[in-house]
């Protein structure tokens, strides 16, 4: 029967701190460029026009159908092969988790829109709104309140992907996982504790999910 | 201006095809395990017993709430060291993949029983039957039909989430991408084809899946969303 | 004068022509009734005016200047014609004083402060000045179509449409709006009005239309067309309606 021996991880607090800042980073960049590209890739999928709804369906089709894994590994080793430069891991890992659920979210903002009725549209065209104003001040308001739990699933799954970031040896909390368990032959406690300090930055979040999802079933 | 050419990665398409090969094993073992473990776990969650319905959710929300790759290196690295047998990565895989599967259809499995409505209970009991019967007979059949489009979404994802065994070495689809590209120092060939053969794969089995969809909702099914 | 002159209007939807050619000049001050069974057009000749729905032909002139075709050039005729709908169309997730200075603020631009003084007095000109820091889903059918008559209201609209304004509402609540349309039409707000209300039109309008298969079938006074009908389809359509004593 294994001997558990945390002391070897609280030794190393300092290594997972550093991790879990990496993690925040990249969890930001890619909620702050997921869900905003998504919002405008979900408008080229609402568009009536061809130029705005094919491009956009095929970024969508092709995003949601290739592992965000493979995607990552191809910005960081195939990419630079046309570019002058070399990507960072964090570049690679942040475009490919950002680009994956910018796809995701788009579809929930496609769908969060359209359910939004007509009337709503004929009350602030009829009062000589742009399309714009309209999506600003009558529409967006009401779907985002639809699409919170939508979005806010997206996020977590935003976060639980930064993981995917330690395939190219991005400082996050799993690679520092790694690091510990490496250095310290205690496996069991590194990615123990790497897969409580997620549960315990995530559960929070998952139960807020719930709370959302009732309220709004309430309100509708 | 960069001169592409495929041929050296052509030149090693049984190595493709042997990834590919792979990664639909785990995809299919993952699958049948993890709805076999998903619906005790949904019976046990919906089962009256606290003894029983708690230690399921705790494993459903753990599952939920930590990352896949988490759980792989778990798996793979310290669950062999607490119970003292050797895991190759492909068991590694198949019990994390069944394990997350399994969380995710458990909650598929009481949303669907619980979407049948009480008269569908009530007939079954009215004529004799026992609790156990009618859920077996009567409302599992038609929970189950509701369920299949959620059951092709979670094939699809488990077949991206695979990509996460090349990381310990398990030679899936991946994995031969990578040996590819050190091989033929054609990364951007290699990567390309690999990505483009997990698309066509892919989204020829969600397109299959919208079909199936669209004929069910057609026969009168509703599904669950 | 003539506020709006329109000429040769036609509308088909799906291969279905809904309007086959609608003349029709309004000055200012009067007060039209559209009347017309179901499927007869009424709503598409009001949503046509002020380009909801584009025509598919004829010409909508507003004070002499003929409306094109270009989005932003309707949406400056949107805020000169002003629509009351039949679902009320209130924003859900304004109060009913944000509903009402939503138009001044986003599209006219006002100021905020000069944008609720507007709105107060106009949801005080229906009779809600107590009800402004409610939301919608807290108002009465009637009060919800009063707050949606004041949103319009605000704009300073030329032309008032209103889409069968009392159709959604249970019966006891139409003549809390009913009045109010009176009252605006006694200051002398110019209107057009598509309505079942007979009795009402009787009272309020200056003119009635009848429409029947996508045409102005009749027109005239209240008097001509409700009383003394001449043609046969109107005569059949108001005594279909004969509960409403005129």
């Amino acid at each position: 029967m294994h001997r558990w021996d945390f002391a070897s991880v609280l030794a190393n607090t300092d290594a997972l701190l550093v991790g879990a800042i990496g993690t925040l980073h990249i969890f930001a960049i890619c909620l702050v460029l997921g869900l905003g590209l998504g919002l405008v890739v979900g408008l080229g999928r609402y568009a009536q026009s061809r130029w705005l709804y094919w491009p956009a369906t095929a970024f969508v089709e092709f995003f949601r159908n290739t592992p965000v894994l493979v995607q990552i590994l191809w910005f960081y080793f195939a990419l630079p092969i046309l570019l002058p430069f070399s990507v960072s891991p964090l570049a690679a890992a942040s475009l490919g988790i950002s680009l994956n659920s910018a796809a995701f979210s788009a579809e929930i903002y496609r769908g969060g829109i359209q359910s939004i009725e007509r009337g709503q549209w004929d009350g602030a065209r009829a009062l000589g709104m742009n399309w714009r104003q309209a999506m600003r001040r009558i529409i967006l308001p009401q779907a985002l309140k639809r699409m919170m739990p939508a979005l806010t699933n997206r996020a977590i799954e935003i976060f639980k992907m930064s993981t995917l970031a330690s395939a190219v040896a991005y400082v996050e909390l799993l690679q520092q996982g790694k690091l510990i368990a490496s250095l310290n032959f205690n496996p069991i406690e590194a990615y123990t504790a790497v897969a409580v300090i997620f549960f315990v930055f995530l559960w929070p979040l998952v139960q807020f999910t719930y709370v959302l999802e009732r309220r709004l079933a309430r309100d509708e | 201006m960069y001169k592409w050419d495929f041929t050296p990665v052509l030149a090693n398409a049984d190595l493709l095809a042997a990834g590919l090969v792979n990664t639909l094993k785990i995809t299919g073992t993952s699958l049948a395990c993890g709805l076999v473990l998903g619906l005790a776990l949904a019976l046990l969650r919906l089962s009256k017993h606290r003894w029983a319905s708690w230690p399921a959710g705790f494993v459903i929300e753990v599952f939920r709430t930590t990352p896949p790759l988490v759980q792989l290196f778990w798996f793979f690295f310290a669950l062999p060291l607490i119970v003292g047998i050797e895991m190759t990565p492909f068991m590694a895989a198949v019990v994390t993949f069944s394990i997350q599967s399994a969380a995710f259809f458990a909650e598929v499995f009481r949303a669907g029983i619980v979407s049948i409505e009480r008269g569908q209970w009530d007939g079954a009991r009215a004529i004799g039957m026992t609790h156990g019967q009618a859920l077996r007979r009567i409302v599992l059949p038609q929970a189950v039909k509701r369920m299949i489009p959620a059951f092709m979404e979670r094939t699809i994802e488990l077949m991206k989430t695979t990509t996460l065994v090349a990381t310990i070495a398990y030679a899936d689809l991946l994995y031969a991408a990578n040996e590819i590209s050190q091989k033929t120092f054609r990364p951007l060939e290699t990567f390309t084809v690999v990505a483009l053969i997990y698309f066509v794969v892919i989204t020829a089995f969600s397109l299959v899946a919208r079909r199936l969809e669209r004929r069910m909702a057609i026969s009168g099914e509703s599904t669950v969303h | 004068m003539t506020i709006l002159k329109v000429s040769g209007l036609a509308k088909r939807f799906a291969g279905h022509e809904v309007l086959r050619g609608i003349d029709l000049d309004v000055t200012k001050g009067e007060r039209i009734a559209v009347l017309g069974a179901s499927g007869s057009g009424k709503s598409t000749l009001l949503r046509c005016l002020n380009f909801m729905e584009m025509p598919d032909a004829g010409t909508v002139t507003l004070d002499g200047k003929t409306i094109g075709r270009r989005e932003s050039e309707l949406t400056l005729v949107r805020q000169r014609i002003g629509m009351v709908f039949q679902q009320f169309n209130l924003f859900p997730h304004m109060t009913a004083l944000g509903n009402v200075m939503e138009g001044l603020r986003t599209v006219r631009r006002m100021p905020r402060d000069q944008a609720r003084a507007r709105a107060e007095k106009e949801l005080a000109r229906v009779g809600l000045a107590d009800k402004a820091a409610n939301y919608p889903a807290h108002l009465s059918g009637g009060q919800k179509q009063r707050v949606a008559i004041a949103r319009a209201l605000a704009m300073d609209p030329e032309l008032l449409l209103f889409d069968e304004p009392t159709s959604a509402l249970d019966p006891e609540l139409v003549g809390e709006v009913l009045g109010v349309i009176r009252s605006l039409a006694e200051e002398g707000c110019t209107m057009l009005l598509v309505t079942h209300e007979l009795g009402f039109a009787y009272h309020v309008a200056t003119r009635v239309i009848f429409l029947a298969d996508g045409m102005i079938h009749e027109q005239g006074t209240p008097d001509e067309v409700l009383k003394h009908p001449k043609k046969e389809r109107t005569q059949s359509f108001l005594a279909r309606h004969k509960e409403f004593s005129l």
